[in-house]
């Protein structure tokens, strides 16, 4: 180590001391709810006291998540029927937004852009009657397609935003190249645009499964009783007099898990992609 | 192969910004032009233009036999090397080059001939494999080369192509890009704001300047035959000496020029161009290397004696620089390596009036540039 470093260090040890305290008291704040779910949710019926809430099982059982599976099976479904599809559309018409916006630059095209990132901010309960009427007007309400265009059109400000800083970085030389190369606008986008824009489709993807996922008030008012996404039937689990807490628990879990896969098989590139705009080569 | 012809070419950019001012450049087929000027002089504008990468505001351009105003890149026939090399990141050397003709439904076989022949005559054909962020500065730019070589375009566009290399990377693709040009005989563009580029490797050199030609002619007759202030001075390392000077006419007719308090006598044989300014501001210009060590004249030359402070001195072993000084004037002089000059010696010095230059103070034209050119035709034709 050379002379300057450890007079940099001087002052490090106490700020690194309280820096990691904090993150330390964050992350069990935060991991103190999740530990709560899963010691619960391992626990039989008779098992569920408030007295002995903090104290693991001493015989750990996995029925309450056999039960919790059966309650959620069809939502679950729904769930992937809704997120599959309005990820994987936002994501395409997200990046070929951004491509225009980034490499096609037309006149208006930055009033445009930020009209759509204004639809970002307007709140889901403001437009909720409005956006009702509309599916009913023309068929898609009820059902899952009508809750796959809301949540596209939804997704399309960040999808457009996060391709389009994406792109901004992608040096315009390279398509001007396959201008001349032969390439036509969407030659250009297939060929040479597409095949590098995977960092920015992995952090788009995270982000919009993670949101369609999760997400609740369009789950319930557009959804019908056929076609219920996952977080709906969660709440509807407690809705009856008796709350089995251990069901509860376990199907919260059993809800959480797939952002979670998500995130932990993309999360390496979820990182690479957010600091592929900022680093340059 | 194709002549390429701009008529009356002009750029705008909204807000009336002028890029390109009504340029007039003819292009014979098989020639190497290189458009050189400082950056913003509208060089890359030019070029881009003719690639079908920017609009025409107006003015046409004509490859061949054709306008191409309203034609696409990829229908130009032609073919281009960028700065960046604009390879792409994850397709193969060998499918960076092969993309072009796989777009143009070229038959399997065809392209790989002729991928493994380009790829062969740039000494490229081990790396065809390897993607670009393997290669070092050199082979992208070969590469880069490549990709537009396999197309047999009719013209050869570059867009400052060396500028990415290191000082001996670059010596080196010089000689190579001059030797491709010979080899393929097709028309080659080439655009760069380094005059030792723009000279070792033009047949003729477009130098502009804020959107202008300033003079389009062969290496030797820019650099002997400067058309103006401009290119002057932006032609030649180090550059021109500039001088505020006078015309006057001595007793018994001679034409003579007064500098920083000297009178220098102009040869009678060039005299006649400078007849038009006599008792007129003008400003004198002559390069460093007209400018010699009193004691070490070289024969053939017509001297005339200046004397002047020496502020700085540069041995090169094959030569001098010396920054000189004369009454607040500062200018600079390459004289033969012997000269036995030190830091505050006064030098006497010998300026070679055949090769003067001189410029109207207003229109910065130079008053003998066609009397030059005539002459030099003349001197063609017998």
């Amino acid at each position: 180590m050379t002379t300057s470093t450890l007079a940099g260090q001087k002052r490090r040890p106490y700020s690194r001391i309280l820096i990691y305290s904090v993150l330390v008291i964050v992350a069990v704040a935060f991991l103190l709810p999740v530990y709560m779910v899963l010691v619960t949710s391992f626990k039989t019926p008779d098992q569920v006291d408030i007295s002995t809430m903090w104290v693991p099982s001493i015989a750990p059982s996995l029925a309450s998540f056999n039960d919790a599976m059966q309650e959620l099976a069809p939502n679950f479904g729904n769930s992937v029927l809704l997120v599959v599809p309005a990820t994987a559309i936002s994501a395409i018409l997200g990046s070929l937004n951004g491509y225009v916006l980034s490499k096609w630059q037309f006149r208006g095209a930055n009033i445009l852009f930020a009209l759509m990132l204004f639809g970002m901010f307007i709140p889901y309960q403001a437009i909720l009657i409005p956006l009702v009427q509309f599916l009913r007007s023309i068929g898609l309400y009820g059902n899952l397609g009508g809750l796959i265009l809301v949540h596209v059109v939804y997704g399309l400000p960040i999808t457009t935003l996060i391709f389009r800083n994406y792109y901004a970085e992608v040096p315009t030389e390279l398509l001007e190249a396959g201008q001349i190369d032969g390439a036509g606008f969407f030659g250009i986008y297939w060929h040479v645009l597409l095949p590098i824009s995977i960092p920015g489709f992995v952090v788009v993807v995270i982000w919009q499964f993670t949101q369609i996922w999760n997400e609740f008030l369009f789950g319930v008012t557009i959804a019908g009783n056929n076609s219920q996404p996952i977080t709906v039937a969660l709440q509807n689990l407690a809705g009856s007099q008796i709350v089995e807490w251990n069901v509860q628990m376990a199907a919260a879990f059993l809800t959480a898990l797939p952002t979670l896969l998500v995130y932990l098989l993309l999360g390496k590139f979820f990182i690479r992609g957010l600091l592929a705009g900022s680093i340059k080569g | 192969m194709a002549s390429i012809s701009f008529k009356h070419v002009w750029k705008r950019y909204a807000g009336n910004t002028v890029a390109v001012k009504d340029l007039n450049i003819e292009v014979a087929d098989k020639e190497f032009l290189v458009l050189v000027g400082p950056s913003g002089c509208g060089k890359s504008t030019t070029l881009r233009m003719l690639a079908g990468l920017e609009e025409i505001s107006d003015g046409e351009i004509w490859i061949g036999d054709r306008v191409v105003n309203n034609v696409a890149p990829k229908d130009r026939d032609i073919a281009m090397v960028f700065q960046s090399y604009a390879l792409y990141p994850h397709m193969t050397v060998f499918d960076n080059m092969a993309f072009g003709l796989r777009l143009r439904k070229t038959p399997k076989q065809v392209i790989e001939q002729r991928v493994r022949e380009a790829a062969e005559n740039l000494g490229i054909s081990h790396l065809l494999d390897r993607r670009p962020r393997q290669l070092s500065g050199g082979q992208r730019q070969r590469v880069a080369v490549g990709r537009a070589i396999v197309r047999d375009p009719a013209v050869f566009l570059m867009d400052e192509p060396l500028s990415n290399l290191d000082a001996k990377l670059r010596v080196e693709a010089r000689s190579f890009i001059s030797k491709l040009h010979q080899r393929l005989g097709t028309t080659f563009v080439y655009v760069t704001h380094d005059q030792v580029e723009a000279m070792t490797m033009g047949t003729r050199i477009a130098v502009m300047s804020a959107g202008e030609l300033q003079q389009i002619d062969t290496p030797f007759n820019l650099y002997h035959n400067p058309r103006n202030l401009f290119v002057a001075g932006f032609i030649g390392s180090p550059s021109m000496n500039f001088f505020d000077a006078k015309v006057v006419q001595q007793d018994g007719g001679r034409i003579s020029l007064e500098i920083v308090g000297h009178m220098l006598p102009i040869p009678a044989a060039i005299a006649e161009p400078f007849k038009s300014h006599i008792g007129k501001r003008v400003t004198f210009g002559i390069r460093p290397e007209d400018i010699h060590d009193q004691s070490y004249l070289p024969g053939g030359i017509t001297p005339s004696m200046i004397e002047a402070n020496v502020d700085v001195v540069e041995q090169m072993g094959n030569e001098m620089i010396l920054y000189l000084e004369e009454n607040g004037k500062t200018f600079v002089a390459r004289t033969d390596p012997r000269t036995s000059a030190a830091i505050g010696h006064r030098l006497g010095l010998a300026f070679n009036m055949d090769n003067i230059h001189v410029f109207d103070v207003d229109t910065e034209l130079s008053l003998a540039y066609e009397y030059k050119q005539n002459k030099a035709q003349k001197a063609v034709t017998a």
